[in-house]
């Protein structure tokens, strides 16, 4: 079992780091409460967009804050940070209030306890790896040898012992990720923030570096906020999810939750969902465009119907048979995704469907030909809206 | 990994046609000091060969036109070395004083919001288009001994700047710093500020960050525009001798020592006209060589 | 005659000339009367390399020799004019400077010509005959940059031209010393061979020669020879 990272305890510290390193470091943060939550209401004007959030972390949870590009999740992170001033509301990690707009307080980026891991990894170009991870411990007057250990110690934990000499430049993708985190993670800091740590990254060596990201994030005792607009990060990553559209949290919940039940278009489209909304009358939901969906448990009111994208059958002819959910339609567009093709259907019902490339391929399918759809009524999802 | 040299389908790709000034461009291709057969455009090569003719030519001249049976002799002279020594010394502690200064004008240029930058930045590059005598007067006016400034510092310690080495380097300073500003302000507007924030959130304070991770950023940019500031301070003659007068050993730089030999010995004025070149020659491509390709 | 006319003259000629070149452009119409004034060494200079100078006037008869010896004179040259040094301190005279031996002072901050100008030549010759050994701060390079230094008050004392504390006015006293005569300068004026516009060359020489000529200069502070 990988040992518990605790901030400043120095027997739990797995390298062998002199006990004076981790109690210089006690002196700065109030270690009796080494594992705090992060509790931040604030506001905060961004150009033209205003960004209003109230978020919670546990520590040693998880959140991931999903949402567009330029809905404003990396803001949050640099509110976090230190790096923005929020015009209203509070930052509170643990006892140490970060921000207080109204009071007209915030405690610098440099002097929080906070470890930040961007979305270039910003290594000092000028600095080799080793020097790069000991940074955060030399700027807190930890003399060059021991910060040094402590910086040889965290390679060799990241897997990357040999490269201590080489300057950033040389390193690939995942490498760089490794020493950032690493480089974030060396000061025992009591939250953790990730900016979009996976984008930089192909999709291979996501897969793997992602994997890795989950067993640090398991092992890190504080809070960790990750910003991601890759909802499959969400789903592997979080404790918690918080969609973030247009500067607000639309949704928050368990990313199963988030995923089962969207509330908004982004959500549904980002999980691949066909998210439709309509009017419940018992066991059929009438939708704005005339057409009725058979559901297996009855409604009423408004509500929201959700169809998984592998659960939208295609067929080349109308088909008869179990199903009582049946459509015309109409390819609007086919992607690749993953292994299997992802089609947009128009038509009185629109659906998202996820086929096989071999069964794309075998019904001849193309942008614009015509098909027929079905759902049984048992897979289709309805709740209140 | 695609191989360059073959097409798409994997044929060999055929040899690019044969034009004398064609270059070969590879997007993303290695550096044009590697790249074999590329030649420059007429269009360029042209002008920059009499470019190259009209800065190259007079000092060719000073070469021809030398008393070469007669140099060794006047390069002992003692003025001779008297005048390089000066030189060099000034020039130098005029870098250093325009480093000290003009670095962190530069920092405030680039980085920090301050109203009125552009008014800033307009006052700060003055001196690169003012008559450098019209500099040498404006310091007598404010340094010299009944100057705004000067005149306390004589009232309070008996001190004048004019007609000391002081004042030579004084005045070497105000033509030369400007340089290093605009250098400095532009290498640390092209350097990636985010670098800064990253150091924050390490625990580095402002000044911490300037130190470890913002000047060690633009250093090839400071040292680029310390050559230039070197460079421009040797050759200052028109502040040096309004400001700082001309008395061999204290204030007589080379330029100076070039200026007054021209009055009725011409050869003596080429003589220490090519130790100058020589030693600026030296100087400036030995340093940019080291700096420039580092970065 | 009409055209143009350059006159390269000593830099201690700069008023007395400028005067009398607007007095000959009043007189003779068509004609257009530039001056380069300097240090009568590098003017020389100037000349022997090819200068378009119609006439060369300078402070002292060594520097016309440079020209004359180069074959760049159209004939004789003819002293039109002499100068002495005089001793120029600013108004009020704060450092109470006395008279020539004041130059031995180190304490005191002085400015005399560089040897290589006629000013400066003639300092060396009035304080070798003195037997005085100066003390100087500055070798300024032309006789007006020394006395703008005078006038701006940075130098207790400098040698300057009589002429040129006349010409400086309230600003600049003036103190004689009896060694001046040691070092009286000659002014030779000459026409050049190569002078783009000789005949109006000739006019001036004879113009700076006539009585108009030496009224004007005898009023800036100059001697009849």
């Amino acid at each position: 079992m990988a040992q518990a990272l605790s901030a400043g305890s120095p027997p739990n510290l797995p390298f062998g780091v002199p006990e004076s390193a981790g109690s210089l470091h006690n002196q700065r943060f109030d270690l009796a409460a080494d594992r705090v939550s992060l509790a931040a209401a604030f506001a905060v004007q961004r150009g033209s967009l205003p960004l209003e959030v109230d978020l919670t972390v546990e520590p040693g949870r998880v959140l991931v804050l999903l949402g567009p590009n330029g809905a404003g999740k990396s803001t949050v992170l640099r509110v976090l940070a230190g790096l923005l001033r929020p015009d209203a509301g509070r930052v509170v990690l643990g006892d140490l209030a970060l921000d207080d707009a109204a009071a007209g307080k915030q405690v610098p980026p440099y002097d929080r306890p906070v470890g930040m891991v961007f979305q270039d990894y910003l290594l000092f170009p000028h600095l080799s790896t080793v020097d790069n991870v000991a940074f955060g411990l030399r700027s807190r007057r930890v003399p060059k040898a021991q910060a040094r250990a402590a910086a040889r110690g965290w390679l060799e934990r990241v897997g990357l012992a040999e490269y201590q000499t080489a300057k950033p430049g040389s390193l690939s993708g995942g490498q760089a990720q490794r020493v950032a985190m690493a480089r974030a993670l060396v000061g025992s800091p009591q939250l953790l923030l990730l900016d979009e740590p996976l984008a930089a990254l192909d999709a291979r060596t996501k897969l793997e570096v992602r994997a890795e990201l989950r067993r640090h994030l398991a092992d890190y005792a504080g809070a960790t906020v990750v910003v991601s607009h890759d909802p499959i990060d969400a789903m592997a990553l979080a404790d918690e999810v918080a969609v973030i559209e247009h500067g607000r949290v639309v949704q928050s919940g368990a990313p199963g939750e988030v995923a089962r039940r969207p509330r908004t278009e982004y959500v549904a489209r980002l999980i691949g969902l066909t998210l439709l909304a309509g009017t419940g009358e018992g066991t059929k939901v009438r939708l704005e465009s005339g057409a009725s969906v058979t559901v297996a448990e009855p409604s009423q009111g408004s509500v929201h119907v959700a169809i998984r994208p592998e659960a939208v059958a295609i067929y080349p002819t109308e088909p008869h048979g179990s199903p009582r959910n049946v459509w015309p339609a109409r390819v609007a567009s086919a992607t690749p995704h993953g292994s299997a093709v992802r089609c947009d259907l128009d038509g009185p019902v629109p659906l998202t469907a996820d086929l096989t490339a071999t069964a794309f391929a075998e019904l001849g399918l193309a942008p614009g030909s015509a098909v027929w759809a079905t759902v049984k009524a048992h897979e289709v999802e309805v709740y209140d809206r | 990994m695609t191989d360059p040299n073959l097409t798409q389908r994997g044929v060999p790709r055929p040899p690019p046609p044969s034009r004398w000034w064609r270059t070969r461009r590879r997007p993303g291709g290695k550096p044009p000091s590697q790249r074999s057969g590329a030649r420059i455009p007429l269009a360029l090569l042209l002008p920059a060969v009499v470019g190259i003719a009209f800065l190259v030519l007079p000092m060719v001249g000073l070469l021809i036109r030398a008393p070469w049976s007669e140099l060794l002799l006047r390069l002992a002279e003692p003025e001779v070395g008297q005048a390089l020594r000066l030189s060099l010394i000034t020039a130098t502690l005029a870098t250093l004083v325009s480093m000290v200064f003009g670095i962190p004008i530069a920092w405030v240029l680039a980085r920090s919001a301050v109203r009125g930058r552009s008014i800033l930045r307009a006052l700060v590059t003055v001196p690169l288009v003012l008559p450098p005598v019209v500099g040498g007067v404006a310091l007598f006016l404010v340094l010299g001994r009944r100057g705004i400034v000067g005149a306390w510092l004589y009232d309070t310690f008996g001190f004048s700047l004019p007609f000391t080495t002081a004042a030579v380097v004084i005045a070497e300073t105000f033509v030369a710093m400007p340089f290093l500003v605009i250098s400095v302000e532009g290498a640390l507007r092209a350097a990636d500020a985010r670098f800064e924030d990253a150091a924050a959130t390490l625990g580095a304070n402002g000044w911490s960050t300037f130190r470890r991770v913002t000047l060690p950023l633009v250093a090839p940019g400071i040292a680029a525009g310390a050559v230039l500031c070197w460079a421009r301070a040797l050759g200052e003659f028109g502040a040096t001798i309004t400001f700082a007068g001309n008395f061999p050993g204290t204030t007589q730089t080379m330029p100076l020592a070039v200026y007054l030999a021209l009055q009725n010995d011409p050869e003596a004025a080429i003589v220490l006209s090519l130790v100058l070149l020589a030693v600026s020659l030296a100087t400036l491509t030995l340093l940019r060589e080291r700096w420039l390709t580092r970065s | 005659m009409s055209g143009a006319l350059t006159v390269f003259a000593a830099a201690s000629l700069t008023d007395v000339f400028s005067e009398l070149g607007d007095a000959f452009m009043a007189d003779i119409s068509d004609v257009d009367v530039t001056f380069n004034f300097g240090p009568s060494s590098g003017l020389a200079t100037q000349i022997n390399q090819g200068a378009p100078a119609d006439v060369f006037a300078s402070a002292n008869s060594s520097q016309m020799t440079v020209v004359t010896q180069a074959g760049s004179a159209e004939g004789e040259p003819t002293i039109f004019t002499e100068n002495v040094l005089q001793i120029a301190v600013p108004a009020g005279n704060p450092a109470g400077i006395t008279g020539l031996s004041d130059f031995a002072n180190a304490d005191l901050t002085l400015a005399i010509c560089t040897p290589e100008v006629p000013c400066g030549a003639a300092a060396e010759t009035v304080f070798a005959a003195a037997g005085i050994t100066p003390s100087v701060d500055s070798l300024e390079e032309d006789v007006r940059a020394a006395l703008t230094k005078v006038e701006l008050g940075e130098v207790d004392a400098a040698l300057v031209y009589v002429t040129d504390v006349i010409a400086a006015g309230d600003t600049v006293e003036g103190i004689d010393f009896p060694e001046t005569e040691e070092a009286v300068n000659s002014y030779p004026i000459v026409a050049l061979t190569a002078a783009p516009n000789p005949d109006t060359a000739t006019a001036w020489v004879e113009f700076v020669l006539s009585d108009v000529g030496a009224a004007a200069l005898e009023g800036a502070g100059f001697r009849t020879p």
